[in-house]
């Protein structure tokens, strides 16, 4: 694995309605790794996720993608590096008024000049990929179940083959077989395809099972990124209260 | 992007090398790349992927599918020099391959499937209404013995919401109607020398007609939509679902404060479009014709009779009933997403409009029976 990182967060800060969401926050993911980000709730997770997605811009600070600076980045530039990532929102993001396979083709459609029946076929083939079967292709957004959707989202999310994937919460809302299997498919897709994984995530399990590193936000900044084994031996106390409650250890033992 | 081919068959070795970046960018290109080989037709062919230096699914796709295509009985292929990743896309992309890559196809319908199944649709949503409406009634009447259970703060804010806050379009709108009227109405009538009776005119077409008329209208695109997109957006929410579980059910907190506001509102609302509809009336008849306001007032006193208002005024509740009715229906129908909102907004506004027109046609057979 090469550490030159894919993204690089500096220094940013922003203001939501008063209080400093992040102050001098610093972050820099490497390429093929995954990472995830977590903190209690209000920590700014999400928040992070947006302004690294350019769906917030950060009220000072520079975010720095695949050597693109995005805060100040002209619309072209910023098209170029849309191209290469990928995301699955928390709650998916369908869009509801087309099928599974009309949604895993938009990007496609929108950004490459393939034929339909090429569009169409690795549109189906990133189905497949995902773990759905091809009679959900068919189907409206609305007519499948919540880890039939998250797989629709992934579908979606990696149709560009792109070299970045953001996950919101993947895991969230999943009962544990799906929760299970989708952590497979996670790491399935990151080891075939390359792919260099953020994932915001609560899921305990996801985060000894699939993460190399975990991002602990806090105070508005990022208070320590490590292994998870290293992590959870980290004295801060916002750390230790997030870990140390009966579930954090409970998990802890299973994969000490 | 380099000129150079990124795939090409040596046909002396039967070895196809793939060089390059395989990748989705490229797609086009490989698969142009692809259509110029003259591919041999028996022997083992020999992949050859040493020189590949990306490949990503789409790529790994392509080659599947292109090999896939070529092989046969005579033709075996076999993949050499792929890098581990690659080795492993392709393994992939191979087992999924093997399942249909093909969409199931929807059956198409032909016009009497579709003309049986939207009218069994059709007889399904009027049988929806009916059981709504009677489950409303069914509300309402309960509410009469319950008092308490009424919700009166909702009620004030639904006609502060349709009442209130629709005033000064309202206003506008009718004003403008009288205007258009009397002028119309003022050209045909001064050829006559027959100025004054621009007053019966005008003072019956707009209590009697279009008073209610464009009020209603206005405000079921108004409201209709609004009460439709809400209780749309907070069924997708599951809020509607929230209430019941919590013992209150959504007519009573939801839909009967909101048919009731619109019952009271509207008629409210049309008698303020009467005025200002008259007022513009005035304004163009002293313009146009000369007559003055005063000479306007004192004949209208004397030539519209009091049944002309009420008539209008009475047709609004009937309106407002349609209004509320159809546009709270319409919401509790959405279902899906946000696709359903649109729709079923579009709906609630043209079934209203639809049947206020008719309701009003039908009142104008009435009233002519009853000589009135």
């Amino acid at each position: 694995m090469t550490q030159q990182p894919i993204i690089e967060v500096k220094d940013i800060s922003i203001n939501l309605g008063g209080a400093w969401v992040h102050k001098n926050l610093n972050l820099s993911v490497n390429r093929g790794e995954i990472l995830a980000i977590v903190g209690g709730s209000g920590s700014g997770k999400t928040t992070l996720l947006r302004e690294m997605l350019m769906l917030q811009k950060p009220d000072s600070g520079s975010i720095r993608i695949f050597d693109h600076e995005l805060t100040t980045a002209s619309r072209l530039t910023l098209l170029e590096v849309q191209k290469r990532w990928g995301v699955l929102f928390q709650q998916n993001a369908l869009f509801s008024s087309l099928t599974v396979q009309e949604n895993t083709a938009f990007p496609l459609r929108e950004h490459t000049e393939l034929d339909t029946k090429t569009i169409n076929d690795l549109a189906i083939l990133k189905i497949l990929l995902s773990g759905l079967s091809a009679d959900a292709a068919v189907k409206y957004p609305a007519e499948l179940s919540g880890g039939m959707q998250k797989r629709a989202g992934v579908a979606r999310a990696i149709v560009l083959d792109p070299e970045l994937l953001f996950l919101d919460e993947p895991t969230s809302g999943l009962d544990p077989e799906s929760a299970g299997a989708f952590d497979e498919l996670i790491l399935n897709l990151q080891k075939t395809m390359g792919l260099t994984i953020v994932m915001v995530t609560h899921d305990l399990d996801s985060l000894w099972h699939v993460t190399n590193r975990v991002a602990f936000l806090g105070e508005g900044k990022v208070l320590c990124v490590d292994a998870m084994a290293a992590l959870v031996k980290n004295p801060h106390p916002l750390i230790q209260a997030f870990f140390s409650g009966a579930r954090g250890r409970t998990t802890q033992r299973i994969y000490d | 992007m380099n000129t150079q081919t990124l795939v090409s068959l040596d046909p002396e070795s039967s070895r196809l090398i793939c060089r390059g970046e395989w990748n989705l960018a490229n797609l086009i290109k490989i698969k142009n790349d692809i259509k110029k080989i003259s591919w041999p037709k028996q022997g083992a062919l020999i992949v050859d992927g040493q020189d590949i230096t990306k490949m990503d699914s789409a790529g790994a796709w392509l080659l599947n599918y292109s090999l896939k295509k070529i092989s046969s009985n005579k033709l075996t292929t076999q993949l050499q020099h792929f890098s581990e990743q690659a080795a492993e896309l392709l393994a992939l992309v191979a087992a999924r391959a093997d399942d249909a890559l093909e969409a199931p196809v929807l059956r198409h319908q032909n016009t009497l499937e579709r003309v049986g199944r939207g009218a069994v649709q059709q007889l399904g949503e009027l049988r929806d209404f009916l059981e709504f409406t009677g489950q409303l009634a069914f509300e309402f009447a309960r509410g009469i013995f319950h008092p308490k259970s009424w919700r009166w703060s909702e009620l004030a804010a639904v006609i502060y919401q349709t009442g209130l806050q629709a005033l000064p379009i309202i206003a506008l709108l009718s004003f403008m109607i009288g205007v258009v009227i009397s002028y119309q109405m003022g050209n045909q009538l001064r050829n006559y020398g027959a100025n004054v009776f621009i007053v019966n005119l005008l003072g019956l077409s707009i209590l009697r007609e279009f008073g209610p008329l464009i009020t209603a209208i206005m405000v079921a695109g108004r409201t209709g939509s609004a009460f439709t997109a809400q209780l749309g957006t907070m069924k997708l929410n599951q809020e509607v679902d929230a209430l019941n579980t919590m013992g209150v059910t959504p007519g009573q907190l939801l839909l009967l404060p909101r048919l009731l506001g619109l019952f009271i509102a509207l008629p409210l609302l049309t008698m303020w479009a009467d005025i200002f509809g008259v007022l513009g009336g005035i304004v163009m008849a002293n313009s146009m014709l000369g007559i003055t306001a005063s000479d306007f007032l004192h004949r209208f006193q004397v030539e519209i009779p009091m049944r002309a208002l009420l008539i209008g005024l009475g047709k609004a509740p009937v309106f407002a009933l349609l209004i509320g009715s159809i546009g709270c229906f319409q919401g509790m129908k959405v279902e899906g997403g946000a696709d359903s909102v649109g729709k079923q907004t579009t709906r609630s506004v043209v079934l209203a409009i639809f049947f206020i027109i008719v309701a009003d046609a039908i009142f104008s057979i009435i009233f002519s029976r009853l000589q009135l």
